[in-house]
């Protein structure tokens, strides 16, 4: 295996590193530990491509048109903006969760890396911004099939892009806060079980309109459910109101994450 | 001393090879020949060792032995059996306590055992006074509902010593059976080991500890890349392969080579160390007078006997093979 | 015979082991495993409970109850279905079955093979690499059974079934797709050597199956080109042999050749799965 620290270990020797430094550190070795797995990496992108064929090409021949903000709007373009923002949000939490995990617990990679100068803000910002890097390239290919698909039909649609970095940061660190709690492999059934329902009913495959009363409030209140509202109104270009509201909360939610990673890590690893 | 293999050379045969070979090729496509023809009897009753660096062939030995891996070519008998032919006949009579460990880390001591005996087809309420029995030998009886990852290395390889016998073998193979325990556990379990011997049980063992050897080997054999270099009871290979004692001569740093040319007459052999020149001879303190008498001042010296660690390096080499 | 010896303190050398030298009778290997199985059973099926009861469920409300309410064809253009619900429900249990059979054969064999080693300790008894896949087979077709039928009770109050042998039926027909997955799988598992080729299986094997072998949609929405590729499929065979016992609307000659497929997959597949264990487990 090659040294990747090389370059900069001479200087890392004697002061501590620069925050940018640390978190570059990190990045280079996951992307060094990932270089072999090039064959996951570029199968990660085909599921959400596979969903959007399979429930918005398939089954959108049995569904007519859905309604949006007055407009009405073909079952595949509803679908897709929802597998966007659904990828951006399964992507982060994988990565935030499992491998995370695995590292912490089992390869006690950060245990390894605490002795070195990297602190435990390094770590969180390190993962968190690696996760980000693949997450956004997936959201890069997934926005051009669209586009090429003739799914999207307005500029707004740009900046959907940066809605699913958002959407990735948000959700990155609020699930590395979790993972820091968990002790054991069952507790990852918890996770698929909040992950699956949020994947199937935050306004994914159909409008939020399904619900009544009180559990529609609760789902409009879900925060995968503000990324996919706050992506469908940006690639269809019939923008509201709820993408400014989505926009703070997710804002809010990760930088609320990533406060608890770090205290979490602290105590965790700095006993 | 007399000699102790004369006895077992009446003994019934538990294990011949002849011409026993085993090749396969590794994954970058490359053949290679782990077990280079070679001949070995273990008779009832005796304790069997084979020695060798990493990478000797003898674990490959021992699995062929243990009718799980086929043989590449030659002639081998477990019982009397051809393991190609009666693999289940012989394993049903066989235990088997690999290197690394293969206890069910889910379940607790008492179920490895209960779970791996019926997999004899050992009736349930024999099984389990069998276990009973077991836990108590190995002295894990407290242990019975512990789970095995909460158990020591020790505890863990006594675990597994029991579970291979829980068919009550004739033959009980024992890969690298001390390696990483304490010097405690290590003791608990030659001691347990010995009394299986001396109860009938046939032991295959391999090691690369020599103390080992010596203390539970009634014979063995050192292996090196694939073939047998030498084979006897420990004491005959010291007395072929290495002298009766040993001086061990420290020098200033950089003295040793001009000094070993000054006494290489000394002893039958001189071996030149970084940090020390061992002379092999019949009388060590002989050695020392005589390296006074020529005017050489040691930084220290030591006497001592040969070992078979003395038989093993000269036979296999100090270099390391992997 | 050779007589044994007790290898324990003050005991005789009684010994209730017949001892031949023929092999074991593929019965007997797969009973000798029966403590060893139950056991991980009663350990694991909590675990399993998620995955394979609630994560179904959620998929029924979602796509069946849900997303169905926005479905208004008729009936022919869901295969006889009256609902979407009706229509999904079978294929979303043949699905399950599929992917209950692939988890089963897959991280399990990897870890008997390579970190916890228990094929190797079991080998070490008269038991042989046959015996062994087949247990393991035996207890996936448990787990499948187990799965499905739960399903099937579960979504039998929906009224989504059109009669009440039809579940029946199709709950054989749901073991059979299972093992049509579980024997491959199990063999492609035995044969590789790192768990990262499990990435690639399910998402290039179990997601796309999942998405397009008819389950959510008929599969004549495809396109002609596709719609035949998914007609090649073992899991279509199963959804519309599931389907149609469930819908009360079976097709002889099609329920025929569906079956057959699915035998063809699942006895090849066993006999592939026994070799390609022994070929590992001999090197």
């Amino acid at each position: 295996m090659t040294d990747v620290r090389t370059p900069t270990s001479a200087a890392a020797t004697s002061s501590p590193l620069r925050p940018l430094e640390g978190t570059r550190l990190l990045v280079l070795r996951n992307y060094v530990t990932y270089k072999s797995a090039w064959k996951l990496f570029l199968t990660g992108f085909l599921e959400p491509v596979f969903y959007l064929f399979s429930i918005g090409i398939g089954v959108g021949k049995l569904i007519h048109a859905f309604d949006l903000n007055g407009h009405a709007i073909p079952y595949a373009e509803f679908v897709a903006p929802g597998m966007l923002a659904a990828s951006a949000f399964n992507g982060a939490l994988m990565d935030s969760t499992f491998n995370v995990f695995f590292k912490l617990r089992y390869e006690h990679l950060y245990d390894q890396m605490l002795v070195t100068p990297l602190t435990t803000s390094d770590i969180a910002r390190g993962e968190i911004i690696w996760g980000q890097l693949r997450g956004a390239s997936y959201s890069l290919a997934f926005l051009v099939v669209m586009w090429a698909m003739g799914l999207v039909h307005s500029w707004w649609a740009l900046l959907a892009f940066p809605a699913t970095l958002l959407i990735g940061f948000a959700f990155s660190a609020v699930c590395m806060g979790l993972t820091t709690w968990m002790t054991s492999w069952q507790d990852f059934d918890k996770i698929t079980l909040v992950q699956l329902p949020l994947f199937l009913f935050s306004g994914t495959f159909f409008p939020v309109t399904a619900f009544h009363g009180v559990l529609r409030w609760v789902v409009e209140a879900t925060p995968l459910y503000r990324g996919v509202v706050l992506c469908r109104e940006l690639t269809t270009g019939v923008i509201s109101w709820e993408s400014g509201v989505s926009v703070v909360y997710l804002v809010l939610m990760g930088a609320i994450g990533l406060l608890v990673v770090r205290r979490r890590l602290d105590s965790l690893l700095l006993t | 001393m007399p000699d102790p293999t004369s006895p077992d050379q009446t003994g019934e045969a538990m294990i011949s090879a002849r011409e026993l070979r085993k090749s396969f090729t590794s994954r970058e496509g490359v053949t290679v020949e782990a077990v280079k023809g070679i001949d070995i009897d273990v008779r009832r009753g005796e304790a069997f060792g084979f020695l060798g660096p990493n990478g000797a062939g003898k674990s490959s030995t021992m699995r062929m032995i243990a009718a799980v891996s086929p043989v590449s070519g030659g002639e081998l008998r477990i019982l009397g059996m051809d393991p190609s032919e009666h693999g289940p006949a012989i394993r049903s009579r066989l235990g088997v306590c690999p290197q690394e460990d293969t206890l069910d880390n889910e379940l607790n001591v008492f179920d490895n055992l209960y779970i791996y005996g019926r997999y004899f087809g050992i009736p349930k309420r024999e099984v389990r006074e069998r276990a009973e029995e077991l836990l108590d030998f190995v002295q894990l009886t407290e242990k019975a509902r512990s789970k095995v990852e909460d158990l020591s290395g020790g505890m863990k390889r006594r675990l597994t010593i029991a579970r291979s016998l829980i068919n009550r073998p004739e033959i009980l193979l024992l890969d690298e059976p001390t390696t990483g325990l304490d010097p405690q556990a290590r003791h608990v379990l030659w001691d347990r080991l010995f009394r299986l011997k001396q109860q009938g049980v046939t032991l295959v063992i391999t090691t690369h500890y020599m103390d080992e050897a010596e203390q539970l080997c009634d014979r063995l054999v050192v292996m090196d890349r694939g073939v047998i270099a030498a084979e006897g009871s420990p004491l005959d290979l010291i007395r072929q392969h290495s002298t009766r004692e040993v001086a061990e001569l420290r020098f200033p740093v950089g003295d040793h080579d001009p000094t070993a040319e000054k006494i290489a007459d000394l002893g039958e052999r001189v071996e030149v160390l970084p940090d020390r020149i061992l002379v092999y001879s019949e009388d060590g303190e002989h050695v020392l007078e005589q390296v006074h008498e020529r005017g050489l001042r040691p930084v220290a010296t030591l006497v001592r006997r040969s070992t078979l660690e003395d038989v093993f390096l000269r036979l296999t080499g100090r270099t390391l093979v992997d | 015979m050779v007589s044994t010896r007790s290898t324990t303190d003050g005991q005789g050398s009684t010994d209730g082991v017949v001892r031949d030298d023929r092999r074991l009778s593929t019965w007997r290997g797969i009973v000798r495993q029966y403590d060893y199985w139950w056991t991980v059973y009663k350990r694991t099926w909590k675990g399993s409970v998620v995955t394979s009861f609630a994560s179904p469920l959620f998929y029924v409300l979602a796509m069946g109850v849900l997303l169905g309410g926005f479905v208004h064809v008729s009936p022919s253009r869901l295969e006889g279905a009256t609902s979407y619900l009706a229509f999904i429900v079978p294929g979303l249990i043949a699905a399950q079955a599929m992917q209950t059979a692939m988890f089963e054969t897959t991280y399990p064999v990897m870890g008997a093979l390579k970190w916890h080693k228990s094929f190797y300790a079991q080998l070490a008894s008269p038991l042989e690499a046959r015996d062994l896949a087949n247990a393991m087979l035996v207890f996936t077709l448990c787990r499948i059974g187990a799965t499905c039928g739960v399903y099937f009770l579960v979504m039998a109050p929906f009224g989504v079934f059109a009669s009440w042998w039809g579940p029946v039926l199709a709950w054989l027909a749901t073991m059979l797709v299972g093992m049509a997955f579980a024997t491959w799988t199990f063999a492609f598992s035995a044969h590789i050597r790192s768990e990262a080729s499990f990435g690639l299986i399910f998402r290039l094997g179990l997601i796309p199956l999942f998405l397009f072998s008819g389950s959510f949609f008929p599969i004549t929405n495809l396109g002609p080109v596709l719609e035949w590729v998914a007609r090649l499929t073992p899991l279509w065979h199963g959804v519309n042999l599931t389907r149609m016992l469930c819908l009360d609307h079976v097709d002889g000659s099609t329920a025929l050749v569906n079956s057959v497929v699915l035998l063809a997959v699942m006895g090849s597949g066993w006999w592939v799965a026994a070799r390609s264990l022994a070929r590992r487990v001999a090197t």
